[in-house]
C-alpha cells in the first residue's frame, strides 16, 4: 500500500483552477520529485495534501489517502494530529517561515509539546539533539536565538529539524533550497537526502530545477499549468522524455545544453521555452502547452489531451515523443 | 528560465481605469458615500432653491417647533425650529455650503502647500529638507485639534482662522507623502536618465514624480475632507470657529447644548447627524479609493 | 537596550526644541497683541506702552528673549496665570490627574473592546459580524464626539437616569485629594461608598473619549491580524498541526500586536485632544477644560504653558510606546 495516494485532485480559487486532475502516489522510503515552472500548481498540490488551502480555495479529489486513511473524510482535529507528526513540510522561504517573535527553541519544542512528546526537560534535550542532527554548531545556545539572528541556511536547518522532530513518515519539501546560496543549497540537499535514507521517510521534493532531481529522485512528476503532464522513473525521464514540455525543460538545463553544443561543435544560446504559463485569463481551449509547443497540430488546438500511459510512465500529449526526441511521423524539423 | 512575451497579448486583462472602476463599484460602502456626497453637494449648491427658508429668518410664532412626525409638528418646518424660530432643515442645508467649502478650501490649501514643500524638500535635500521635516515633526507631535486650538488662540476665533489652523495641522501628511515618493522615485534609473537627458528641475518634479504619488494623495485628500469638516465643527462647537448666528453645523450644536436637558432633542440631533453622515461618507469614499487605487491593499 | 533608549531620546531633542520655539513665538505674539490692544485704551501714553513692553521684555533682542524664556523653562517656570496669579505649572499639575484618570479609563475601554472586536472581525473576515464591526468602527471614527456626548447624556442621564451629567463626584461627598485620581482617593477616604459615585461619573466621559481610539484600534487590529494571518510562519504553524486557536492566539496575535501597540500609543495624542472637547461638555475639571477656559479668558501664560505641557506629555508617552515596542519586538530589541 502506498504511503500517500492521491487521485484526481483539483484545487479551485474562484473560477481559476490552480490544480486539476492530479494523481500522485508516494511509497515509504521513496523520493518523488515534482517539477514545474512557477504557477504550475506544484506548491498548491502539496498544500492541498497538508490541508493548508484556505478560503477561497476549494479542494476536491477522487481520493486522498495517507497510509490508507482518507484525509478528506477525517475530522479536522484528527487530520491536524497527523500534521507535524506523520506528515511534515518544509517551505521555500526560511527567513519568513519561522515566527519572528519566538526563539527557534520555542518553535521546535512547540511541535513536540503539541503532539504530546515528553516533558519540558525531555523536549529541550530533544531540541538540542535535533539541532545537532541538522548540523547546527553550538546547538544548546542556538535554541534561544530568534530567527532574524540566524542566516537563511541556518533557518532552513531549523525548519528541517522542526519537521523531522517526530520522525514523520512523509516529508514534503517545497523548494527548500531555492532561496539559499548555491553552496548552502548543496549542503541542505545532502542533509535532506541523508535524513530521508536514515529514517526511511517518503519524501516529496518540489523544485523548478530538474537537475536537482536527477541526483536524488526515484520518480519525477512534471507539472504544467496545474496538470501533471508527464510522470516516469527518473532515469527514463531523463533519457527519453515523452512530453515536449519535459523535453524542453531538459534542453534548458545548462549541462545538457553544453553537451549538445559540444556535440554540434558550436556554442549556442541556452535554449528557452518561448512564452509563459497561461494565467487565469488566457488558458487555451485544447492542450495547455499548445501555444508554446513546436509540435502542436490542429488536434492540440481543439482537444484537451488525457494522461496516456506509455510504458514506462505516462504523458499528457496527443503526439508523445519517441526515442528520437520527435513525435511519431514528424520528420526532423528542428527549429 | 528565460521567457519571451510574444504569446502574452492574447488575454483579456482589464484596463487599469476599468479595473479601478470595477473595484470601486464593488465596494458598496464607497459608492454609497459618493452618492451621499453628491446629494449633499447639490443641496449645498442649490441651497437658495432647495432650502425652504433663509438660514437666519426667525419666526416669532414658531419657537422650538418639533419635527413634522412628532405631535405639534408643522409642515413648514420639517425638522422643527430652534429657540429663536429658525428652520433647522434650512440651516442644515445652508450649513452644508459652509462645511463643504471648509473641506474644499482646507484640502486645496494644504494639498497645494504640502505637495510643494514635499517636492522641494525631496529635490533640494540638505538643510532645507532638514528644516521642513523637523517642522513637520513638531506639527505631528501635537494632536490636530489641540494644535488647531493653539493656532486659533493666537489668530483669534473666526471661521477663516479655524480653516487656516486646520490646513496647517494636516500639512505634514501631504509633505511626508510627497517627499517619500520623491525620494523613492529619485533613486530609480529612469529619473537619472531624464536628468542626464537634461530635464529641468520643475519638469522633473511635475512630470516625473507627481504622477507617482497621485494615488495616495487622492486618498489622503478625500480623508482630509472628512477631518477638516470634523475639526471645523469641533472648533465651532468650542466657540473657536464660525461664530453664531452662522449656520455652521458645529456652531449650531454649541447653541443647542442648553436644550439637552429640556427635551427638545431635534435641535441637537439633526446638525450632529449631518456632521456624522457627511464625515462618514467621505471616510467611506476614502477607504474605497484606497482599496481600488492601492493594489497592495486590494485583497484586504 | 540602553543605547536604543538613548538614540530614541536624541531624536526627540529637535522636536521638543521646535515645540518650545513654537510656544515662545506663541506667547510673544499674544503678549504683543495684548500690548497693542491696550494702545487703543483711553489715557494710555506712549511712555506707559513702552514701559509695559519693557516689563514683558519685548524690547530686548529676539535671541535674548528666547534665552531668557529657555532659562525660565529649565527652572520649571511657565509664568503666572493672568487670572488667578498662580504659577501655571501648579494649576496644570493640580488638574492633570483628572485628565489622566479620564484618559486611562477611556483607553482601557477602547482597548478592551477594540482589540477583541478587531480580532473577531479578522477571523470572520467577510461575514456579517466583520461587516458589522467594521461599519460600527467607521461610524465611530467619523463621530463628532461632542455630539455623541450630547446623545449619550440625553439617553443615559435624562431618559434612563443612570449616570450623572457633569463633574467627578456627587456634591454630597468631599474627598481630600491625595493621589488626584478620584477612583483611588475615594477608596482611601473614610467614605469608600463614594467610589461608586466617582465611577458613575467616569462612565459617560470615558465612553465618549474612548470612542475614536476604539474605532481606530479595532480597524488596525483587524488589518494587522489579516496581514499576519497571511504570513509564511502562520502556514508553518498550521503545518505543525497546531490548533486554529493556538495559531491565532500564540503565533498571530503576538506579531499583530506590534503595529497595534504603536497605534495605541499614537491614540494618546488623540485622547488628550479629545479631552478638550469631552471635559468641556462634561464639566470635567481637567487640563482640557482649563485650556479652553483660559483661551476664553485670554489668559495667555496659561494657554502657552498648557499647550507646551500637553505636547511634552504626548511626546513622553510616544517615547514610552516606542520602548515598549522594542520590548515585544525582538527584531528591534537586538538592533544594538
Amino acid at each position: 500500500m502506498a504511503l500517500l495516494e492521491i487521485s484526481d485532485l483539483s484545487v479551485r480559487f474562484g473560477q481559476f483552477r490552480a490544480v486539476s486532475g492530479v494523481d500522485m502516489t508516494v511509497d515509504a522510503g521513496e523520493i518523488v520529485g515534482v517539477v514545474g515552472e512557477s504557477g504550475s500548481g506544484k506548491s498548491v498540490t502539496s498544500l492541498a495534501v497538508m490541508g493548508l488551502i484556505t478560503e477561497p480555495g476549494k479542494v476536491s479529489a477522487g481520493a486522498m489517502r495517507f497510509d490508507g486513511r482518507d484525509l478528506l473524510a477525517m475530522p479536522a482535529r484528527e487530520r491536524r494530529r497527523l500534521l507535524g507528526r506523520d506528515i511534515a513540510m518544509i517551505f521555500q522561504e526560511p527567513m519568513t517561515s519561522l515566527n519572528p517573535s519566538y526563539t527557534v527553541g520555542f518553535q521546535i519544542e512547540e511541535v513536540l509539546a503539541v503532539h504530546g512528546a515528553g516533558n519540558r526537560r525531555q523536549r529541550r534535550e530533544r531540541a538540542v539533539e535535533l539541532l545537532e542532527l541538522v548540523g547546527i554548531p553550538d546547538a544548546g545556545r542556538r535554541l534561544s536565538a530568534y530567527p532574524h539572528q540566524l542566516s537563511g541556511g541556518m533557518n532552513q536547518r531549523v525548519m528541517i529539524a522542526m519537521s523531522v522532530a517526530l520522525d514523520p513518515r512523509l516529508l514534503i519539501a517545497d523548494e527548500p533550497t531555492t532561496a539559499l546560496d548555491v553552496t548552502i543549497q548543496a549542503q541542505i540537499l545532502r542533509l535532506l537526502v541523508e535524513l530521508q535514507r536514515r529514517k526511511g521517510m517518503g519524501l516529496v521534493f518540489i523544485t523548478h530545477d530538474l537537475g536537482v532531481l536527477a541526483e536524488i529522485a526515484d520518480r519525477v512528476i512534471v507539472m504544467y499549468a496545474g496538470e501533471v503532464v508527464e510522470t516516469a522513473a527518473t532515469a527514463d525521464l531523463f533519457t527519453t522524455p515523452r512530453h515536449p514540455y519535459t523535453a524542453a525543460l531538459l534542453d534548458a538545463l545548462p549541462d545538457r545544453a553544453l553537451a549538445t553544443a559540444a556535440a554540434d561543435g558550436r556554442r549556442g544560446r541556452l535554449p528557452a521555452i518561448p512564452g509563459i504559463v497561461p494565467g487565469p485569463f488566457d488558458r487555451p481551449a485544447g492542450c495547455l502547452l499548445q501555444p508554446r509547443c513546436r509540435f502542436a497540430d490542429d488536434r492540440c488546438v481543439t482537444e484537451h489531451p488525457m494522461l496516456h500511459p506509455l510504458h514506462p510512465g505516462a504523458a499528457r500529449c496527443h503526439r508523445p515523443l519517441g526515442a528520437d526526441g520527435l513525435p511519431a511521423g514528424e520528420i526532423g524539423r528542428v527549429a | 528560465m528565460t521567457t519571451t512575451t510574444d504569446s502574452a497579448g492574447t488575454g483579456h486583462h482589464p484596463s487599469p481605469l476599468a479595473a479601478f472602476w470595477r473595484d470601486f463599484r464593488r465596494n458598496r460602502g464607497a459608492l454609497g458615500g459618493l452618492v451621499f456626497i453628491v446629494i449633499v453637494a447639490l443641496a449645498a449648491l442649490l441651497a437658495p432653491v432647495v432650502a425652504p427658508h433663509l438660514p437666519d429668518v426667525q419666526d416669532r410664532n414658531a419657537f422650538l417647533v418639533p419635527p413634522v412626525w412628532v405631535a405639534g409638528g408643522d409642515w413648514r418646518y420639517i425638522l422643527g425650529t430652534d429657540d429663536v424660530g429658525r428652520d433647522i432643515l434650512s440651516r442644515i442645508i445652508w450649513g452644508a455650503r459652509l462645511s463643504l467649502s471648509i473641506g474644499a478650501i482646507v484640502v486645496t490649501l494644504s494639498l497645494a502647500i504640502g505637495v510643494l514643500l514635499g517636492l522641494l524638500a525631496g529635490f533640494l535635500g540638505g538643510l532645507f529638507d532638514q528644516g521642513i521635516m523637523r517642522l513637520m515633526d513638531v506639527l505631528m507631535a501635537l494632536p490636530s485639534l489641540l494644535l488647531a486650538v493653539a493656532i486659533v488662540a493666537v489668530l483669534g476665533p473666526s471661521l477663516a482662522n479655524a480653516m487656516i489652523a486646520i490646513a496647517i495641522v494636516v500639512l505634514p501628511h501631504y509633505v511626508r507623502l510627497t517627499r517619500a515618493t520623491v525620494l523613492t522615485e529619485l533613486a530609480k534609473d529612469y529619473v537619472t536618465a531624464s536628468r542626464i537627458a537634461g530635464a529641468g528641475l520643475w519638469r522633473m518634479m511635475v512630470i516625473v514624480v507627481l504622477p507617482n504619488c497621485l494615488a495616495p494623495l487622492i486618498v489622503q485628500a478625500s480623508l482630509g475632507f472628512s477631518s477638516a469638516i470634523l475639526d471645523a465643527a469641533a472648533l465651532g462647537f468650542l466657540g473657536l470657529g464660525a461664530q453664531p448666528p452662522t449656520p455652521e453645523w458645529g456652531t449650531m450644536l454649541a447653541d443647542a447644548k442648553k436644550f439637552v436637558q429640556s427635551g427638545q432633542w431635534w435641535v441637537v440631533t439633526f446638525p450632529g447627524l449631518a456632521i456624522l453622515l457627511t464625515v462618514l461618507a467621505f471616510n467611506l469614499l476614502g477607504d474605497g479609493l484606497r482599496d481600488a487605487l492601492d493594489p497592495k491593499l486590494k485583497e484586504r | 537596550m540602553l543605547r536604543y533608549i538613548a538614540s530614541r531620546l536624541l531624536v526627540l531633542v529637535p522636536t521638543v526644541l521646535g515645540i518650545v520655539l513654537l510656544a515662545f513665538f506663541l506667547v510673544r505674539q499674544l503678549h504683543g497683541d495684548a500690548v497693542e490692544a491696550r494702545s487703543g485704551e483711553r489715557g494710555i501714553t506712549a511712555e506707559q506702552l513702552a514701559e509695559r513692553r519693557h516689563a514683558l521684555g519685548l524690547d530686548r533682542p529676539l535671541y535674548e528673549q528666547f534665552g531668557a524664556y529657555l532659562g525660565q523653562l529649565m527652572q520649571g517656570d511657565l509664568g503666572k496665570s493672568y487670572v488667578t496669579q498662580r504659577p501655571v505649572i501648579d494649576e496644570f499639575l493640580e488638574l492633570f490627574p483628572a485628565t489622566i484618570e479620564l484618559s486611562i479609563v477611556a483607553m482601557i475601554f477602547a482597548v478592551v473592546i477594540g482589540l477583541p472586536a478587531g480580532i473577531l472581525a479578522a477571523l470572520t473576515r467577510g461575514s456579517v459580524l466583520d461587516h458589522g464591526v467594521m461599519g460600527a468602527a467607521l461610524a465611530g471614527y467619523s463621530m463628532p464626539i461632542f455630539w455623541w456626548a450630547i446623545l449619550l447624556i440625553v439617553l443615559f442621564s435624562n431618559i434612563l437616569g443612570l449616570t450623572p451629567v457633569s463633574g467627578r463626584l456627587d456634591v454630597l461627598y468631599y474627598i481630600e485629594p491625595t493621589t488626584g485620581f478620584m477612583l483611588i482617593d475615594t477608596l482611601l477616604s473614610d467614605e469608600p461608598e463614594s467610589f461608586w459615585s466617582a465611577l458613575r461619573h467616569l462612565i459617560l466621559p470615558s465612553v465618549v473619549l474612548g470612542t475614536i481610539p476604539l474605532a481606530v484600534i479595532a480597524r488596525m487590529t483587524r488589518s494587522a491580524m489579516l496581514e499576519v494571518l497571511g504570513e509564511d510562519y502562520i502556514r508553518t504553524a498550521r503545518a505543525k498541526g497546531l490548533s486554529p486557536f493556538r495559531v491565532v492566539w500564540v503565533h498571530a496575535l503576538r506579531n499583530a500586536l506590534i503595529p497595534v501597540i504603536t497605534v495605541i500609543g499614537l491614540q494618546v495624542g488623540t485622547l488628550l485632544a479629545g479631552a478638550v472637547l469631552t471635559e468641556t461638555i462634561f464639566s470635567w475639571p481637567g487640563v482640557g477644560k482649563w485650556l479652553i477656559d483660559a483661551i476664553g479668558r485670554r489668559d495667555f501664560p496659561a494657554v502657552q504653558g498648557g499647550i507646551l505641557l500637553i505636547a511634552v506629555t504626548i511626546i513622553a508617552v510616544n517615547l514610552a510606546v516606542d520602548l515598549l515596542y522594542g520590548l515585544i519586538n525582538p527584531r528591534i530589541r537586538h538592533q544594538k
